[in-house]
């Protein structure tokens, strides 16, 4: 078998186990003095942690630690920090008039750069990290002057609070193009006179014969929204129609989907997700983008 | 040591070893996991969480099946530039109706915990087909499939009694309505009053996917736009000691 009698050392020989496989032999030394220092000092320190610490489940929690650490005070305490900092200056930035800012630069880079991050994080998904928007998608450009609800801070600021067309926010910017192919408002050879003059209207090859008539059709049926010379208007949120911007593209194919199945835009309002502060920021962000009127 | 001399029993007996193995290690996992069953603040109380409806409990297993978390966390971990991309922190009983829960551990795309509202159905009706679209720098390939998968709800009773055995709080009548609340929700024609008393008035109503079909677009589409947005944390304390 494995076990023999353990012969006794002779001095300063060292002990075997007693082992004995195949006549391999095992030496019977000592552990190293610091591995074994270190090894009692790991229980001494995991005892002084759990009391230090919160750590042993009682009856109705844990106990607390006498350092009365936690996860919740800690992110607390640097949330808060950090809000302090920037408190004097998102106090000012609430109280100045939206349309006064720009002329402050200290308040206006703080703007520009939270505004940056905030776009960074919430807007850049849809408006792209660039603020381009996706074209022909329904996720306009922001750096354009071409504004759908209008292009003035105090206009941004009312859509990136309330949003369009949301269910969340009863102050939510809203219209509704009627579908006038799906709900039979238009006769198919209507829709295809009126998407001919739309391309008239935006300066594209268009057959003329049938923008004759279309133009009938646009004033009697578009205009009330569009105007009649296809200008737009920002208060219903209607695009102009007589630029080479698109938002749901401008081709043939790409209009006649937008009249006979309309669209219908939506943006999340941000006043419940973000703070007064930061809805101002990334509007001026927004703004000073290029586009801003 | 005279008693250390005595582990030579256990070290030449496999069974025993075995058996006091286990019993040694049973001990570490009884200290952990025990406590959570009884301690009373495990899961504090907060306003507002409810049962998963139907059709969001559809989306969740499309979800799961889709293997989502593999990229995705749903835990907002409490640590200042989490909160500030993501908002407030995660909470215990936010995940308490999951089974299993969806913390994930690992971000190759961002965290949705509290993604419900973030984006319209459209973006997201963009974004599963093709998340390039819209996003450029993403890496997520793309579900465009899941907008032709019809599906009726057959068998989503059995799902609701099914999580309603392992604790979640499905009333009877909730079973025995599923598959007309699950085909409601996402029908703005529909009749949706038993919907809305069931699980609230706050459930959103509306076609998803954008079209006349109930796919699978739909489900998952209702179930990231209600991620994270049950608790109204304006209202909320949280209790800082914990």
């Amino acid at each position: 078998m494995c076990a023999k009698k353990v012969t006794p050392a002779k001095p300063g020989e060292v002990p075997t186990t007693g082992h004995q496989w195949d006549g391999i032999e095992e030496y019977d030394n000592p552990m190293p003095r610091w591995w074994v220092w270190v090894f009692y000092a790991t229980i001494v320190w995991g005892i002084g942690y759990s009391i230090a610490y919160p750590a042993w489940p009682m009856i109705t929690g844990a106990t607390p630690g006498v350092l009365g650490w936690s996860t919740r005070a800690e992110v607390a305490t640097e949330i808060k920090r950090f809000d302090d900092a920037n408190a004097p200056i998102k106090a000012k930035l609430v109280e100045t008039d939206l349309t006064a800012i720009s002329s402050d630069p200290e308040l206006m880079s703080f703007a520009e750069n939270a505004g940056a991050a905030v776009f960074r994080t919430n807007c850049a998904q849809c408006h792209g990290s660039g603020a381009a928007g996706v074209e022909g998608k329904g996720y306009p450009n922001l750096l354009d002057d071409d504004w759908l609800w209008g292009g003035d801070i105090e206009n941004i600021h009312l859509t990136i609070a309330h949003g369009i067309r949301n269910t969340t926010d009863p102050d939510a910017r809203y219209s509704e193009m009627p579908k006038f192919g799906v709900d039979g408002l238009l006769e198919p050879q209507q829709i295809s006179e009126v998407v001919e003059y739309v391309l008239k209207l935006s300066g594209q090859e268009h057959d003329a014969a049938l923008a004759t008539p279309g133009q009938t059709v646009f004033v009697e049926n578009c205009a009330a929204c569009h105007l009649e010379n296809g200008a737009g208007d920002p208060a219903l949120g209607a695009p102009r129609l007589s630029d080479a911007i698109w938002l749901y593209g401008g081709s043939r194919d790409a209009i006649t989907y937008t009249v006979v199945n309309a669209r219908f835009g939506v943006m999340p309002n941000w006043n419940a997700r973000l703070t007064e502060d930061e809805i101002r920021a990334v509007a001026l962000y927004v703004h000073s983008r290029g586009g801003g009127q | 040591m005279a008693f250390l001399d005595k582990h030579k029993a256990i070290e030449t007996h496999a069974t025993l070893l075995m058996v006091l193995s286990l019993l040694v290690v049973s001990i570490g996992g009884l200290v952990q996991i025990v406590p959570l069953f009884y301690l009373e603040n495990t899961i504090e109380k907060v306003d507002g969480m409810r049962p998963y409806t139907p059709l969001e409990l559809a989306g969740r297993d499309i979800y799961i099946r889709e293997g989502c978390y593999g990229c995705h966390s749903q835990m907002i971990r409490p640590m200042r530039d989490e909160v500030e991309r993501y908002g407030h922190y995660s909470l215990a009983a936010e995940s308490m109706y999951d089974h299993p829960f969806q913390w994930g551990s690992k971000r190759t795309g961002p965290d949705l915990a509290r993604v419900g509202g973030r984006y319209s159905d459209e973006w997201h009706q963009d974004h599963f087909a093709n998340a390039k679209s819209v996003v450029p720098e993403s890496v997520m390939p793309p579900y465009g499939f899941l907008a032709q998968n019809v599906i009726d709800g057959e068998y989503i009773a059995d799902t609701l009694a099914a999580h309603r055995m392992v604790g979640v709080p499905y009333t009877e009548d909730m079973v025995a309505a599923g598959q007309g609340d699950f085909a409601a929700q996402a029908d703005p024609n529909a009749d949706t009053a038993g919907l809305l008393e069931r699980y609230g008035e706050k459930v959103n109503v509306r076609n998803f996917d954008g079209q006349p079909e109930l796919t699978e677009m739909d489900a998952l589409i209702a179930y990231i736009q209600v991620l994270g947005t049950m608790v109204d944390f304006s209202t909320f304390t949280p209790d800082a000691s914990r």
